[in-house]
């Protein structure tokens, strides 16, 4: 178990200016080829030039809402509201925001177990989700889902799944749908690194580019699998590469730059869309948290490793400084957008703590379409076998 | 009302559906070009083109988990496995994904699917390509399980299972793919899901089984009556999720003595619990104990004089039922 958790700082200081500077100026140079890609300024590319002042300040306002929404549930964890795994995303914001930011009304999400993050994106609330964590009635699956099984239909939102890569056959489905029903959509699938071993993965390459189906698998290499680094978990580099086999366009991205991402999706989409073909992006980034919040942290990575991309990497960090350099975003501005998200997600807890547990009968509830609906009830005979007194 | 195969029943309740649904579409392992590695899909990519009747690559995983996906979506997808046996590569798909999605997201998603295909040992092809699952989709709330046993049956129950909102699955049988019976022709004919079938009506023993066994238990009931004058009810199940429990206590209310015979392996078979239920609701009937039959409980043989002996045939059940007496 780790040690009590601290939030991250979300406030300008002239010192994480200074520092954020001084590497900034140290990439221009060019000294290797990871910091060559750090320094390239998405800012201006096609998927971002005509962000408004205002679009801009909302996909920071919508990173810093799953950072403290998270932050707010790991203390709920703590305090022992919440059960089973906790698999924060805090760490990887852009990645979701940045991609689902992109999405037009035939484009669908799909991932995997550390789902917060996507949820929010696509614009689902804290208290829905707050409350399922704690297993509420109230929650987005009145609590049958939990933690890692957030779904909202209603949003192009399709999970939240816990087998690792299982979702990835379901998100070629998702995209076989569309293109079956001729929309001009996408599935974006979202999969860690660790994922990228599964077998269905492989599988479901093989059957997109072959069929020529609209989906978009994002490896969001955080670095570990687990608590096994990509090189102890993964032959060949980069991971996205894989894709080449099955004659699949592919692409390695930085995931701290919200910018780098949008443009990433963007053409990933326009492939997607115009050729309906899919695409592998492995897009690079890292968790601050363990794997679940529970699994001890110290015994595969160092604190300065993570101290290290904290302070240089941090996706937030990174953009507010871009915004205030863009003179896009004002001090108040970042203040307010931090005090709402807590306060909110303050609120999502309290609103979680008041809600009641689900009654005992509704366990049987939402088992099997037609139960739900005995009045349109096709079957006849026994569909359960032990059900509450 | 025609006599046409269990096979032909399949492929007519097949073909009406994808006529009557736009979203209904067949995909599986050479169910296209092939027609069918048991031929039921025979003539339909030529009737209904290749983006309805879709071939798949041996890739059970992927197209079981996309045709979730896609019924996620609204499709309705028929999954052909050439032998459920190959379920197990894609066993996440259905017993997490399609079974559970439902459920986990507190009832907003249905997955309107069938994964169908032969599920039976007695064709000489090994452990491997022998299994029947059909205890282990039953024992997964989300799932249901239907094991049609006669052409009617399948034509009826499949029209059935495809006009579900939930997963089915449908285990056919290879051995009885050339079974000839008279068939409605109704594009409507449907029989529901559930709903055992009495094949036989008797006073004084009961045989309970489901797919090809309940053929074999009948050949008995006949040796019975005409050899023993030991009056023989037959109850074909149909439907093992749901159940027809009220058909079953009824039975056995009437006749008083029971024997359970399945072709699946024992340990947690599907009699396991319909004993239970027997003993649960019907024990003061009972003039005897519940016997069963069941296969061998070893891996499916391949040697045919030894598979021959693993399933329940005539003679086996016929010296168990004689205990009963």
């Amino acid at each position: 178990m780790e040690g009590l958790h601290h939030d991250t700082i979300l406030e300008p200081s002239a010192k994480d200016s200074a520092k954020i500077k001084k590497e900034s100026n140290e990439e221009e140079k060019g000294e290797t080829h990871s910091d060559q890609a750090d320094s390239m300024d998405f800012s201006t590319s096609t998927a971002n030039q005509s962000l408004s002042a205002e679009d801009k300040v909302d996909l920071y306002e919508k990173m810093v809402r799953i950072r403290r929404f998270e932050e707010r549930s790991l203390r709920s964890y703590q305090q022992g509201h919440i059960g089973g795994f906790l698999h924060l995303y805090i760490g990887q914001e852009a990645v979701a925001v940045g991609s689902v930011s992109m999405l037009g009304e035939d484009d669908h999400v799909i991932t995997a177990y550390r789902d917060h993050g996507h949820a929010l994106a696509v614009g689902m609330d804290f208290d829905e989700c707050m409350a399922e964590l704690y297993g509420k009635k109230t929650g987005c699956s009145k609590g049958k889902g939990g933690s890692m099984h957030f779904f909202a239909p209603d949003k192009n939102y399709w999970g939240g799944h816990g087998i690792v890569g299982g979702q990835t056959p379901l998100g070629l489905g998702i995209a076989f749908a569309l293109k079956y029903n001729k929309k001009k959509g996408s599935c974006l699938c979202f999969m860690g690194d660790g994922a990228t071993n599964q077998g269905p993965f492989y599988e479901s390459l093989n059957l997109a580019s072959l069929w020529n189906l609209p989906v978009v698998y994002i490896i969001e290499n955080n670095g570990y699998s687990m608590g096994t680094a990509e090189s102890r978990h993964s032959a060949g580099d980069p991971l996205a590469r894989r894709g080449e086999a099955f004659d699949i366009d592919w692409s390695v991205s930085n995931g701290h730059d919200i910018y780098e991402v949008r443009q990433t999706i963007s053409d990933a989409l326009t492939s997607a869309h115009e050729k309906c073909r899919p695409s592998v992006l492995e897009i690079v980034t890292y968790r601050y948290r363990g794997h679940s919040v529970a699994d001890p942290d110290q015994t595969y990575r160092s604190k300065e490793e993570i101290e290290e991309y904290k302070t240089n990497k941090d996706p937030l960090n990174l953009f507010r400084e871009k915004l205030i350099k863009e003179g896009n975003i004002s001090e108040d501005q970042i203040k307010t957008i931090d005090n709402r998200a807590k306060g909110d997600a303050e609120a999502s807890a309290e609103f979680a703590d008041a809600s009641p547990y689900p009654d005992p009968s509704e366990l049987m509830d939402d088992i099997y379409w037609e139960t739900d609906n005995p009045g349109e009830k096709t079957s006849e005979g026994t569909m359960f076998f032990e059900t509450p007194s | 009302m025609a006599k046409i195969t269990y096979r032909e029943a399949l492929n007519q309740a097949l073909s009406e559906e994808i006529k009557r649904d736009n979203n209904v579409v067949l995909m599986g392992e050479e169910v296209a070009q092939f027609k069918g590695s048991y031929k039921v899909s025979e003539g339909m990519l030529e009737k209904f083109g290749a983006e309805r009747v879709i071939d798949t690559p041996i890739s059970e995983a992927a197209f079981s988990g996309l045709a979730v996906g896609a019924a996620m979506m609204g499709m309705r997808p028929v999954v052909e496995f050439m032998f459920w046996s190959f379920c197990y590569v894609a066993f996440d798909q259905i017993f997490n994904n399609a079974a559970s999605v439902r459920y986990m997201s507190g009832g907003l998603i249905n997955v309107p699917i069938v994964f169908r295909g032969p599920a039976n040992g007695g064709t000489n092809v090994g452990a491997t390509h022998s299994h029947t699952p059909e205890n282990f989709a039953a024992n997964t709330p989300g799932l249901k399980v239907i094991c049609p046993a006669t052409p009617a049956d399948a034509k009826g129950m499949l029209k059935a299972a495809i006009r579900d909102n939930d997963p089915v699955c449908v285990m056919e049988n290879t051995i009885l793919y050339n079974m000839q019976d008279e068939v409605p022709d109704d594009p409507d004919f449907i029989i529901p899901l559930g709903k055992a079938n009495i094949l036989k009506e008797g006073k004084d023993m009961t045989i309970i089984a489901h797919g090809k066994a309940v053929h074999t238990s009948l050949e008995v009931a006949h040796t019975l009556e005409e050899k023993h004058n030991v009056s023989v009810e037959v109850l074909d199940l149909r439907s093992i999720r749901p159940l027809d429990v009220d058909a079953i206590i009824k039975t056995v209310k009437k006749t008083n003595r029971v024997l359970l015979v399945e072709e699946n392996k024992p340990f947690c078979g599907v009699d396991a619990q319909i004993a239970f239920l027997i003993q649960d609701q019907a024990f003061d009937y009972l003039d005897a104990p519940i016997k069963r039959v069941s296969a061998i409980d070893a891996p499916q043989a391949y040697s045919k004089a030894l598979e021959n002996i693993q399933i329940p045939a005539h003679d086996r059940i016929l010296a168990k039922a004689m205990e009963l007496i």
